[in-house]
């Protein structure tokens, strides 16, 4: 065993071991507590394939962000020490049967396949070359995307304050 | 740092695979409009670790995953902000969020 694997092992432990708790647990509170481990996990994933942004980006936005969200929505919406109802026992048969068919279905079939690696050499992916490349307009520049996405949060914005406002006037 | 002697791509897939379907999980078994959501936050995700693990592992010379990455979690925040306003118009109409109560289209 060597440091990444011990670390990769670590992390993706968390992972499966936090998500299975968020979904199981029934404080809801601490359901999303448990989501908040995940990601923090999956952020540090993302730090070990390099790309150190993509790891600040998860945790400002979804610990930083979504998971306050949820947290504030728990709070406006449900009494705290009130628990979830434990599922019906046959939805829970049929969840966990369509859950361990869709994992085996998709292992038996991902890990049948021969993915091949390209050889050409790594690009850069520090956060000169992920700024550049993103503002970039020629071919494999995203500067479309990004204002696609930054008209797309825009409408979310103006349209959840229009959904959860109070008076209709 | 050079993981592809240290962790196969295989690992990767089946970890993302693992969360996506607990996640699906979580969505059928639970009947709170907020739990749901927290399924579905885990499913995007799972298919974030696939776009980042097969960008680094099979096509190192262009950003495509990253960036493909970053627009789902750009859309996955637009989502929750929106499924929380409405989960808590919800709550102030019929004073529940538990999907099983939530059954009328038309008020």
């Amino acid at each position: 065993m060597t440091g990444p694997k011990i670390i990769f092992f670590i992390l993706a432990a968390s992972i499966v071991v936090f998500s299975i708790l968020s979904i199981t647990s029934r404080r809801i509170l601490r359901a999303a507590i448990y989501l908040l481990f995940v990601l923090v996990a999956m952020a540090g994933l993302y730090y070990m394939m390099n790309f150190q942004f993509l790891a600040a980006v998860q945790l400002m936005l979804y610990a930083g962000g979504i998971v306050v969200l949820i947290i504030f929505s728990i709070l406006l919406t449900s009494q705290i020490n009130s628990k979830l109802d434990p599922p019906k026992r046959s939805h829970l048969l049929a969840g966990i049967l369509t859950a361990v068919g869709g994992i085996a279905l998709a292992t038996s079939t991902l890990l049948h396949f021969v993915f091949t690696p390209s050889a050409a050499l790594a690009v850069g992916t520090d956060i000169r070359s992920v700024g550049r490349q993103l503002m970039d307009t020629n071919l494999y520049g995203y500067a479309l995307p990004f204002e696609v996405i930054s008209i797309l949060l825009l409408a979310a914005l103006v349209g959840s304050i229009f959904i959860a406002r109070k008076d209709r006037a | 740092m050079n993981l592809q002697s240290e962790i196969p791509l295989d690992y990767m897939i089946v970890l993302s695979t693992v969360v996506f379907f607990v996640g699906l999980l979580g969505v059928l078994i639970r009947r709170n409009l907020i739990s749901m959501l927290m399924g579905i936050e885990l499913m995007l995700n799972a298919v974030n670790i696939n776009f980042v693990a097969f960008n680094h592992y099979l096509f190192p010379h262009r950003l495509e995953g990253h960036f493909f990455a970053l627009i789902v979690m750009a859309i996955a925040a637009a989502e929750a902000a929106i499924a929380i306003a409405l989960i808590i118009n919800i709550y102030r109409r019929f004073a529940t969020v538990s999907v099983d109560d939530v059954d009328e289209l038309k008020y």
